[in-house]
């Protein structure tokens, strides 16, 4: 796999930019590449191929790396339906200008939802057919032979009656001025020898060695650096700022207002624009929201578990009817707190803006809407705008749907036109002016019957909605569609997976002055956690087996079970065991895929927790990178888990009180379990993988806590509840 | 105004006694690939070795330091001529790194451990790396230090 990697190579800002600025702003760049401007671009075959002289493939990706692997994915895909070399693949970056000026022909930038791969591998891998169609057809054509004669493996076209060969970058130029086939069928999966494989990254060594660059590394000529501070309760303002107490500073040049609610010291490093900031007397206006505290919220999510007025978001037969006439009633209530993405890498992006044009340079999962944040915080139409996608260092969701740290910098940048400004938020920054992962209670009812069966279950959630906070145009009849991940009962994105004949689900919409955001797993996490918890009780409750109780009511969902079941049998579910260690189980269905995981922990007297190994399966239909899954099934356990054990932002004062890694812990290795995966793609579609696999990592590891301890853990995280024994 | 021996160069630091190492490193000296990521000492993302030792490099003030010690960051682990560390040829090999802002740390902070102990027992592995990693590469990580020890277990 050879990989270009070389930091040298420099990519200059075409046409207007150039133009405008005057200074041929370059970046280094490793991995994804920006586009080069178009004079300079060698041979185009179609927006998603680019093939040079010396057969060098570059494939155009859409959406954003940020560490789960797209990248590469939809590489594969492209690159099998071209029948590229694979070592002689490289990829790069349009900008959502360029998509702009080309009517969109590379379609959605947006990375999140787990949709990179499964939404547009359709499209792209057309792209990557009719490419190689063209480049036979190019060489047909010189030859002066019928297509049907020839064949591509390998960036090597043969005339296979002649045995004559030409190579791809030999007739790269002629393809690319032909017509693009009207009708382009795709392969088989079954047939993938690109795609389907566990190959290599594209973009691993880079990030051994320190070049890959990442937002926070960019260096533009004559850049400044901004560190900014906006006010830490939420919906606050600033009132007054004494700039005069930090301008002789070293290095200070700048300290501006940024919106009414935040302010920038600008200097010539970032670390002496924060201290500045630091030492920067600020007043706030602290507004309506100074008096919000968690407790609070949580007293009102409370009253909403029964009142009225709930929207529903799946029902059948009777449910009140059924809990009513059962033989026993089983009644529980659970919380899941606010929580912060954390991204390694913080909040950071460079702008320049100059009364003719405004460019910015970030880490986004979605440079459209990054485009469209810079277009209105500049004041300068779209057209006059672009927005460079630079390396993530992670994005967890807090990178896609709001770019409010864009507006900063382009806000910051147009009050010092012409100068690059690079801001970078401090982790207090990143951990306070979170979009954080909304706060829900809900409250279960079950009712067994005499032979302890499931006649009726109701499930009132009650809490934020992210939707109305980020789309609320997408809040129709006051229901917001992503709240039931997971409990719905189609749709192919995220279906419960029981059939429960008198069900009630709804939701109660309390929206506390916290900025919601969809945090990896977004409202699957809590959904999962509540209904395969609340299961395990109900099975205990009916004196059955955890496993047995759910398949008893999963016939009709032949997919869920089908995970379920590999990850009992895998773990051993059912025999018995003189080692002390516990097992639970969880499944649920999400980003269009099914997931199950069993929990192997066992908890000492003194209430410590240890989490041995955990077996995970995944059904995500196609499975385009093997190795790539695994990755991202161990990588979602890390950040459930993480969540379940320590995790909670605290309200207080209308702010967070948690500002850092000392008081928002993080899982480490030595607490890391085992992971086995099982990715059992069943190949009749396309599920997202990113996400999914978190939902089932708490709820899975509670199970088995109540296994080892007989504690039901309803309130999260864990380092509130005692799991000492007596 | 600090001198600092950093990767093999003596070099003038133009920066406030007070100034993180951390901070001269990437701005001053205008080394990279030692990340931010909490600035607090919890996360290890700017682990460097000093003298060896691998040290988290946001909690240190350039003071602190003279160019009789010894700076390497992630940019001079490799062997003097474009080899790979073990760590690093490791890396590539079990496709360590996911978005990779941590790796350099861990890496920085691998590679200490083994230098000390070059054969580290899983659970000296487990307790001794004790760098964050958002995207949940520990596993990955753990592989890959076993790999580069010669200690990997098949299987
Ligand atoms: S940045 Fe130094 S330990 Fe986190
Ligand atoms: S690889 Fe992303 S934080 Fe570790």
């Amino acid at each position: 796999m050879t990989m270009q990697t070389n930091l040298s190579r420099r990519f200059v800002l075409g046409g207007a930019a150039a133009g405008a600025f005057g200074l041929g702003f370059h970046i280094p760049a490793a991995g994804a590449q920006t586009v080069a401007a178009a004079p300079a671009i060698p041979p185009e075959i179609n927006a998603w191929v680019v093939v040079k002289p010396d057969d060098s493939v570059v494939i155009r990706i859409a959406r954003s790396e940020m560490g789960q692997g797209t990248l590469t994915g939809l590489a594969q895909l492209v690159a099998e339906e071209l029948n590229a070399d694979w070592s002689k693949v490289t990829t790069e970056y349009p900008t959502p200008g360029q998509n702009l000026a080309r009517n969109r022909v590379w379609g959605n930038f947006s990375t999140g939802g787990s949709r990179g791969i499964r939404e547009s591998n359709e499209y792209v891998r057309k792209g990557g057919a009719a490419a190689r169609m063209m480049l036979v057809q190019a060489a047909a054509n010189a030859w002066n032979v019928p297509v049907a004669e020839c064949r591509a493996a390998s960036s090597v076209i043969t005339h296979v009656p002649s045995g004559r060969t030409v190579r791809y970058g030999q007739v790269a130029e002629a393809a690319g001025r032909l017509t693009p086939p009207a009708d382009v069928p795709l392969r088989d999966p079954k047939e993938w020898t690109i795609a389907g494989k566990p190959l290599p990254r594209l973009d691993t060594v880079e990030k051994t060695n320190g070049a890959q660059i990442y937002g926070m590394d960019l260096t533009l000529p004559g850049m400044l650096n901004a560190a900014i501070r906006a006010c830490p309760v939420f919906g606050g303002k600033v009132r007054s700022f004494d700039a005069a107490a930090v301008t002789g500073r070293p290095g200070v040049k700048h300290v501006v207002p940024v919106g009414d609610n935040a302010v920038a010291v600008v200097a010539d490093t970032w670390w002496r624009a924060k201290t500045a900031l630091d030492a920067l007397p600020i007043t706030w206006d602290e507004g309506p929201n100074a008096g919000a505290s968690s407790e609070a919220v949580a007293a009102w999510l409370r009253e909403g578990l029964d009142a009225p007025g709930a929207v529903v978001g799946n029902s059948a037969g009777d449910a009140g009817a059924a809990l009513a006439g059962a033989a026993k009633r089983i009644e529980a209530v659970y919380d899941y707190p606010h929580q912060n993405h954390a991204c390694m890498e913080t909040m950071n992006a460079t702008a320049v803006w100059t009364p003719e044009r405004c460019e910015v340079w970030t880490p986004t999962q979605n440079g459209e809407a990054a485009l469209a944040a810079t277009a209105a915080a500049s004041g300068l139409p779209a057209a006059r705008c672009d927005v460079h996608k630079i390396h993530l260092g992670g994005g967890f969701g807090r990178r896609g749907a709001v770019h409010d740290w864009v507006t900063q910098v382009v806000t910051i940048a147009k009050q010092i036109p012409g100068t690059p400004i690079k801001m970078i938020w401090s982790r207090e920054e990143d951990m306070l002016q979170g979009r954080f992962h909304p706060v829900t209670q809900c409250k279960l009812v079950g009712g067994l019957d005499a032979q302890g069966k499931l006649v009726g279950l109701t499930m009132r959630i009650s809490g934020q909605s992210i939707v109305a906070d980020i789309f609320p145009q997408n809040i129709r009849d006051g229901r917001d569609p992503v709240v039931f991940q997971g409990l719905n009962a189609g749709g192919g994105e995220a279906m419960i997976g029981y059939t429960i004949p008198n069900l009630l689900i709804d939701h109660a919409m309390r929206n506390p002055p916290v900025p919601p955001g969809f945090w990896r797993g977004v409202n699957l996490n809590q959904n999962a956690i509540y209904l395969e918890c609340f299961m395990d009780e109900l099975a205990h409750a009916a004196g059955k087996d955890a496993l047995e109780f759910r398949r008893a009511l999963m016939a009709n969902h032949p997919k869920h079970l089908a995970v379920l079941n590999a990850v009992a049998e895998r773990a051993g579910w059912g025999r018995p065991r003189t080692d002390g260690r516990h097992l639970g189980l969880a499944q649920t269905h999400g980003f269009g895929s099914y997931v199950a995981a069993c929990a192997e922990v066992s908890v000492s007297a003194e209430g410590k927790l240890a989490i041995h190994r955990i077996v995970a399966a995944t059904d995500c239909g196609h499975a385009v990178n093997p190795q790539q899954i695994e990755a991202q099934i161990e990588g979602s356990f890390v950040y459930g888990l993480g969540a379940a054990l320590y995790q909670e932002c605290t309200l207080k004062g209308g702010r967070m009180v948690e500002e850092n890694f000392d008081t928002y812990p993080m899982l480490r290795m030595e607490e890391m379990p085992k992971v086995e995966s099982i990715v059992m793609p069943s190949g009749d579609f396309w599920g997202g993988v990113g996400e999914p696999t978190i939902a089932v990592a708490a709820p899975a590891v509670l199970n088995a806590i109540f296994s080892a301890t007989g504690k039901r853990v309803r309130t999260l995280p864990l380092t509130k509840v005692d799991l000492r024994r007596g | 105004m600090a001198k600092l021996n950093v990767n093999g160069r003596i070099l003038d630091v133009a920066a406030e006694d007070d100034t993180p190492l951390l901070w001269a490193i990437r701005e001053q000296i205008g080394l990279t690939g030692t990340k931010y990521g909490c600035g607090v000492a919890q996360c290890g993302a700017c682990t460097v070795h000093v003298d060896g030792q691998a040290v988290r490099s946001c909690a240190m003030p350039v003071s602190a330091f003279t160019e009789a010690q010894k700076i390497v960051t992630i940019e001079g682990l490799a062997p003097m001529g474009g080899a790979q560390h073990a760590l690093q040829k490791a890396w590539v090999e079990l496709d360590v790194p996911q978005c990779g802002f941590c790796q350099s740390g861990m890496l920085m902070a691998a590679a200490a451990l083994l230098a000390q102990n070059p054969r580290p027992s899983e659970a000296e592995i487990r307790s001794e790396i004790t760098n964050i990693c958002r995207c949940g590469t520990y596993n990955r990580v753990l592989a890959g230090i076993q790999r580069a020890a010669g200690t990997a277990t098949s299987g």
